[in-house]
């Protein structure tokens, strides 16, 4: 059922801007992949043009081997679930589901009963057995996502494309879709590309993410590959919190205020560039080498960690950085601190 | 002790006067809105079943017992059962072309499409004589092949298509422009063809604002004088529509003839109100996005 | 595929069906029905040559109708931007009884045919009818004269402006009157700089269209004005009675003056509303 899905050198212009320039990537059946970015990235033009809702100026979509650029909308048999559902308002949620397999060419259409029990399976797989008479205005958020979601997996899809498809929902319901996503992808296996500006939702739900910025792929891999070894200063600010310090680099370390405070093994860089620091990889010390001098100016609880804020010299915003003992510094007190991971662009 | 307490039974400027007028200028405005709607709206309503009745319920049936009346009602009937399916399904696919896709040159049709509205009546009629009337560009050659258009109905209805023409289009452009592309977009990829996308997905999402505009449509088709006067001839139970066999009938001085077959038109505006308002208040929501454009 | 994309696009390429059908069907309707037959009146005009064009308009008769159908017009116009800015102050403001039936009663001069308005209209208006004698016991005479034009005029502009004003009185935020009340401006301050600044460019649309109606007005306008040359006589019927003579230039070139003048108010219908968009945004 699950195909492989490659996107090759997609390239679309819009009016004055690239919306995509030169997109690559290739998804391996089953596979879960987030397309993610900030607004105005390109990944819902990528999402819509590997539907075939929009035309590529170059490049190519291929499902397994197969341009479908030579399929009809029929023929690719997308699953798309829309950020604004776009269920039918005058259709209850039967119907809703039912509609893909009815508007088949009569020859393929399966037959009543068949749909019956189509419906019926989907419905008991999306939870929502029994609401088959509503109608989408009767439904919460979160019922409509999930109406959507059986609606596009009824006509069997090749593949399945999910334009932010947590948001419209609030915080809560947000969370329990998204495990509940996680575990019905594990079930269909259908080859799978989701649209999201959050990054919490595509670390957590896909297999790989990958980060778009101004048309272009940023950086493509495993949630854990494009947290910990960011690729790009964009990266690198676009997922999780990030201290960014100028330095200069001489000698393979990294110095701030004339001051040595990073070794920056490996990272070809010479002169002015930008240390980014999580919060967590900034220890508290006692002086010694490598070291960064500050004074604490504010301590917050940030669940369950304590984020301290420390004001340092020739750093006009605050170094943030977590703190790992329960033993606190006071506001006002002067601490020296290590870098223990960063990254250098 | 002595100054707060002076400060707490000092008048207190009362918000909600601010706010709005008093009820006296509120009743004045109100009274001089209601007077003048009664001089221009009511009156002339009340007038035109108070002098089709004047002389009784019998002569007001008999105004109805006249060859020429019957066959004015009928040639309405069949001049609007030709403008008003012609101009839905144009009005559809006019809408259709503008509201679901961009292209260059959109602004100008969609001003064009409500130019009839801004064109007198009388223009709407002088335009057809112009190119098929006796004298007119086509004249010679449609009286060589003897085809009639102008003094005979074919002429009617075209007058009547042309001061019609905005009216389906213009409430549904704005409607199907709110709702978006999201819903044909899905039905498509759910593998539905074009027809069925439309008349399954589209039709149904906008049927309130297409029933509006085909009620004020068919009020307009109905009720059309100048243009239909212009081209018509106005000849008696041939050419004569209920507008212009009512000019005649009061040009004859036949007071209650006339009324009485403007009444039939006066209960139509009437229905056509209530149908529009009931349409407005039920699915307000639905249509309010055509309402105002 | 190089080819589409360096080829000058003059319609966004989508996925919808149907472009070419609807497209096609509109604009062929369109030029058959509206645009050629426009075009033939421009050039029977056109063909009368320079000096017969301006013969006619400049002809007593011709400028007296033009000057009555503007003149009445304008004046209709005015008097419905008041009257209709009231109406659509206390039914949007204020809550009375009647107010729903009032409110769909403003129509009635769209729905109510215009043959059917103007034989209502001279029957009041006459001298024997229920206002006219009343006019008529103090010495004024409404129906056939220019004052029973302007009576039809008023009658067919009252809802432009109406539902021009409405939809902006409804959707103005009485938190802005609040904000002015607060900050200690009187009610009259408010209306005057808060409320009729805001409603403006929608009483101007209104205004606008209201007098581009009543310019080209025929049916409600015949019955009252008495129809007498140089006097009650409008520019509409000025044409049907060269078109009964079978004078067509005569009649092309009225048509067309006219058409001209629907031509401008179109334009400044939308400058208006552009205006009023840059002002308040989408409306």
């Amino acid at each position: 059922m699950s195909v492989t899905l490659v996107i090759d050198q997609a390239e679309k212009q819009f009016d004055i801007y690239p919306a995509l320039r030169g997109v690559s990537f290739t998804v391996e059946p089953g596979e879960l992949m987030a397309l993610l970015g900030p607004s105005g990235s390109g990944k819902t033009t990528l999402l819509r043009a590997i539907a075939g809702l929009e035309q590529l100026d170059h490049g190519r979509v291929l499902f397994d081997d197969v341009d479908t650029r030579r399929l009809s909308l029929r023929e690719r048999r997308i699953g798309f679930v829309f950020q604004s559902y776009a269920l039918f308002k005058n259709m209850n949620v039967f119907e809703n589901i039912a509609f893909g397999l009815r508007a088949r060419p009569r020859a393929k259409r399966p037959a009543e009963a068949d749909i019956r029990r189509r419906v019926g399976d989907l419905l008991d797989l999306v939870q929502l057995a029994g609401l088959e008479k509503r109608f989408p205005a009767q439904l919460s958020g979160g019922q409509r996502q999930r109406v959507a979601l059986a609606r596009a997996l009824a006509i069997e899809p090749s593949v399945l494309l999910l334009d932010e498809p947590f948001g419209a929902l609030d915080a809560k319901v947000r969370k329990d879709l998204r495990s509940w996503l996680r575990e019905l992808h594990g079930r269909t296996g259908h080859t799978t590309v989701f649209v999201t500006h959050d990054q919490e939702e595509a670390l957590e739900l896909a297999d790989r993410v990958a980060i778009l910025n101004l048309g272009a792929i940023e950086q493509i891999g495993s949630p854990d590959a494009v947290y910990d070894q960011p690729e790009s200063a964009f990266v690198c600010e676009f997922l999780g919190e990030t201290n960014k310090l100028p330095v200069h680099i001489a000698g393979g370390q990294a110095f701030f205020e004339d001051m040595p405070v990073f070794r920056s093994n490996g990272q070809n860089h010479l002169g002015p560039a930008s240390l980014y620091v999580r919060p967590q990889h900034i220890k508290l010390v006692d002086n010694g080498p490598l070291s960064l001098q500050g004074v604490v100016a504010h301590i917050r609880r940030n669940g369950a960690i304590r984020r301290l804020e420390v004001a340092v010299k020739g750093y006009a915003r605050r170094l943030e950085l977590d703190l790992a003992s329960a033993v606190a510094p006071a506001v006002g007190e002067r601490v020296a601190m290590k870098i223990t991971a960063g990254h250098i662009f | 002790m002595s100054d707060a307490s002076a400060r707490l039974s000092a008048p207190v400027p009362r918000y909600a006067d601010r706010m709005r007028e008093g009820f006296a200028v509120r009743a004045l405005l109100i009274l001089l809105a209601l007077a003048f709607l009664v001089l221009f709206l009511f009156l002339p309503l009340v007038s035109v079943f108070a002098e089709a009745f004047k002389r009784g319920f019998d002569a007001y049936l008999a105004a109805f017992d006249d060859p020429d009346a019957m066959a004015a009602i009928r040639l309405t009937l069949i001049v609007a059962a030709i403008a008003v399916p012609f101009n839905v399904v144009v009005g559809i696919a006019a809408a259709w072309a503008i509201a679901k896709f961009d292209f260059k040159g959109k602004n100008l049709l969609t001003s064009l499409i409500d130019l009839p509205f801004s064109v007198s009546p009388v223009i709407a009629g002088l335009i057809y004589v112009l190119l098929f009337g006796a004298q007119g560009y086509f004249g010679t050659w449609l009286k060589a092949h003897d085809i009639e258009i102008i003094f005979a109905v074919p002429g009617i209805v075209l007058a009547t298509v042309f001061v019609t023409f905005p009216f389906v289009a213009r409430e549904l452009i704005p409607h199907l422009q709110a709702l978006g592309k999201d819903d044909e977009e899905a039905a498509l990829t759910l593998g539905a063809s074009g027809w069925r996308t439309f008349f399954k997905i589209t039709l149904p999402n906008v049927k309130w604002s297409l029933l509006y505009g085909v009620l004020l449509c068919n009020a307009r088709a109905m009720g059309e004088f100048g243009a239909v006067s212009v081209v018509s001839g106005r000849i008696r139970g041939l050419t004569t529509t209920i507008p212009t066999q009512i000019e005649i009938l009061y040009n004859e001085y036949n007071g209650v003839a006339a009324f009485a077959l403007a009444s039939l038109l006066a209960a139509l505006a009437l229905i056509t109100l209530v149908l529009k308002t009931f349409l407005e208040w039920r699915y307000a929501d639905s249509i309010a996005a055509s309402r105002h454009s | 595929m190089s080819l589409v994309a360096s080829e000058v696009r003059w319609r966004k390429p989508s996925i919808l069906p149907g472009f070419g059908l609807a497209f096609g069907l509109t604009l062929s309707v369109m030029c058959l029905i509206v645009l050629i037959p426009l075009a033939a009146l421009v050039i029977k005009a056109a063909s009368a040559g320079p000096a017969d064009i301006l013969a006619i308009a400049t002809s007593p008769r011709t400028l007296a109708a033009l000057r009555l159908s503007f003149g009445a017009a304008f004046i209709a116009a005015i008097v419905n931007a008041a009257f209709g800015l009231l109406i659509a102050w206390i039914l949007v403001r204020y809550r009375f009884p009647g107010r729903r039936l009032i409110d769909a009663a403003v129509d009635l001069p769209f729905a109510l045919p215009t043959a059917v308005a103007g034989i209502a209209l001279s029957a009041i208006y006459a001298p024997n009818g229920w206002v006219g004698s009343i006019a008529e016991a103090h010495g004024f005479k409404i129906a056939y004269t220019p004052t029973g034009v302007l009576v039809a005029l008023i009658f067919i502009g009252l809802p432009f402006v109406v539902r021009s004003v409405q939809p902006v009185l409804e959707e103005s935020e009485v938190d802005i009157e609040e904000a002015a009340a607060l900050l200690g401006a009187s009610r009259l301050r408010t209306i005057f700089r808060v409320i009729l600044p805001a409603v403006a460019p929608a009483l101007l649309t209104g205004f606008v269209l209201a007098f581009a109606r009543a310019i080209g007005e025929y049916g409600s306008v015949i019955f009252i004005a008495g129809n007498i040359p140089m006097i009650s006589e409008i520019a509409p019927l000025l044409i049907v009675i060269r078109l009964e003579q079978f004078d067509y230039a005569g009649a092309a070139v009225v048509g067309m003056l006219m058409l001209l003048a629907a031509f401008l108010l179109i334009f400044l219908i939308n400058l208006l509303q552009a205006w009023s968009r840059k002002r308040l945004g989408d409306v």
